[in-house]
């Protein structure tokens, strides 16, 4: 048993990177000053993803230039906190309150963020095959830039959701061919639409992808290190570096048998509360939106910010925390926002896309690829998506916010 | 103690997560570029600006201690 010593409650936070590290920064300003224990998978300090798939594949950064920082005094050695790096959770007693790590060492706590994040799905076939990648991690984009860096490669990029349009453009950017091969007949459908979907489409051919829709991917061959991507079709495409992005699942095999309720995802409350002593945050996590009336898990940089915030505060009212008397928190009810970078383009999404039964563009044109486009849910604005076109987005987003009708959006957009 | 902000031009891609977070101090105009209103903002503002930027997703505002 090693962690906590005697004074006072300790706080340990399972997962090392963004939705952890805000809320040990917001626990540490909110004055919580007693022990805390960051366990995190990956041997790295807290690092910023989004420039993974960019700045960072593309060769333009280095390692150094991810670093997340704080803004608490002293940075982040003033967190104080005691990092177990390198380190998986196991399991979760959430009874005893104990958190189990591999090698068989134990955490106590008082209060426990669960910040563990999700993990790339692979596809069947691909363990042992050199070449293959997925992109999550910093050892992955690495890794595959170390295979880029190797010379003029054929990329075939599986899955155009954000990571693999992404890589793709990254890819061409560095002057790789790039086959972009997605399952669904529009890039980014889930995240866009379809119809927006389509202007991305029209984007990665026009930078000289090899854009297939509605394709299946059967399988690989090579002999020892990827040399083709089989086709569900039957036909083939030349691979040297295969990137997978068909999206992740979230990281919760370490709380099986802990009683939590697992439904993609940890389920919280509205407030971010998991169980007694325990809140979740960041892409792990699923609560029930108020605003849309349905659980919902995001997995936005933007979201592992402020719900690993709000967690660390729901869990300052938690007992044994001093005034923590399990009184009113307000409920996390954020509205989502993302961006993504794409060649020149920059795309910004606020609010939700999914089941819209209209897309507007009121601003610009998606001919020249600068707009704005609203989506409408029934009667309500629900989705502002904005492509190298920021600032109306504040408007719109805020419009979300306040639960505006889809005619005052189109009153605000005929004003402007 | 005063602090001064300061945007990085280079890495600013005009978000507006900032101005969302600390309207007083940041603002995005119709011409998409971010403008700062005020470059040493009062002691009270500090945990608006705080906010904008860790929202700031290309970690393109900094804070220096004067």
């Amino acid at each position: 048993m090693t962690g906590a010593g005697g004074a006072g409650p300790a706080v340990v936070v399972v997962g090392a990177s963004l939705a952890g590290l805000r809320a040990v920064e917001e626990l540490r300003h909110r004055g919580f000053d007693g022990p805390i224990t960051v366990v995190g998978a990956e041997r790295h300090l807290p690092y910023d993803r989004p420039p993974l798939s960019k700045q960072l594949l593309a060769g333009e950064w280095g390692v150094d230039r991810i670093a997340l920082t704080v803004t608490t005094p002293g940075g982040l050695d003033g967190l104080d906190v005691d990092w177990r790096l390198g380190t998986r959770a196991v399991g979760l007693d959430v009874g005893g309150r104990r958190v189990a790590l591999e090698g068989g060492d134990e955490l106590r706590y008082d209060g426990l963020v669960i910040a563990t994040g999700a993990a790339p799905r692979r596809l069947p076939g691909t363990d042992g095959l050199a070449g293959v990648h997925t992109l999550r991690t910093l050892d992955d984009a690495l890794a595959i830039r170390a295979d880029l860096d190797a010379g003029p490669r054929r990329v075939v990029v599986i899955g155009a959701g954000f990571v693999g349009a992404e890589v793709a453009a990254t890819c061409r950017g560095r002057g790789h061919e790039v086959t972009l091969l997605e399952a669904l007949p529009v890039p980014l459908e889930r995240a866009l639409g379809a119809e927006m979907g389509n202007v991305v489409a029209e984007l990665h051919r026009d930078h000289g992808v090899d854009l297939r829709l509605g394709v299946g991917v059967a399988g690989f061959e090579g002999d020892g290190r990827v040399e083709r991507v089989r086709l569900a079709d039957g036909s083939a495409v030349p691979a040297d570096l295969v990137v997978v992005g068909i999206g992740v699942s979230p990281a919760t095999d370490w709380l099986a048998g802990s009683g939590l309720a697992l439904d993609d995802g940890v389920v919280c409350d509205a407030t971010t509360w998991v169980a007694p002593g325990v809140v979740a945050a960041g892409d792990v996590a699923r609560w029930p939106s108020r605003r849309l009336g349905e659980l919902v898990r995001v997995e936005h940089w933007d979201n592992a910010v402020a719900m690993g915030a709000h967690a660390a505060r729901r869990l300052l009212a938690e007992p044994p925390f001093a005034g923590g008397d399990g009184g009113e928190v307000e409920p996390y009810d954020p509205v989502p926002w993302f961006w993504s970078d794409q060649y020149d383009r920059k795309v910004q999404l606020a609010g939700w896309s999914a089941g819209a039964d209209e897309v507007a563009v009121v601003d610009g044109s998606t001919e020249d690829r600068r707009f704005v486009a609203l989506y409408r849910r029934g009667d309500r604005l629900v989705g502002a998506l904005s492509m190298n076109r920021p600032r109306p987005l504040v408007t719109y987003r805020r419009l979300i916010e306040e639960g505006a009708g889809w005619e005052e959006a189109m009153a605000q957009a005929a004003s402007a | 103690m005063a602090y001064r902000v300061v945007v990085d031009f280079d890495l600013c891609e005009s978000n507006a997560r900032c101005m969302e977070a600390a309207p007083e101090v940041f603002e995005v105009r119709d011409d998409d570029y971010l403008y700062v209103l005020d470059e040493t903002p009062p002691e009270e503002l500090r945990p608006k600006v705080e906010e904008a930027v860790r929202r700031c997703p290309k970690a393109a505002i900094s804070l220096v201690e004067e």
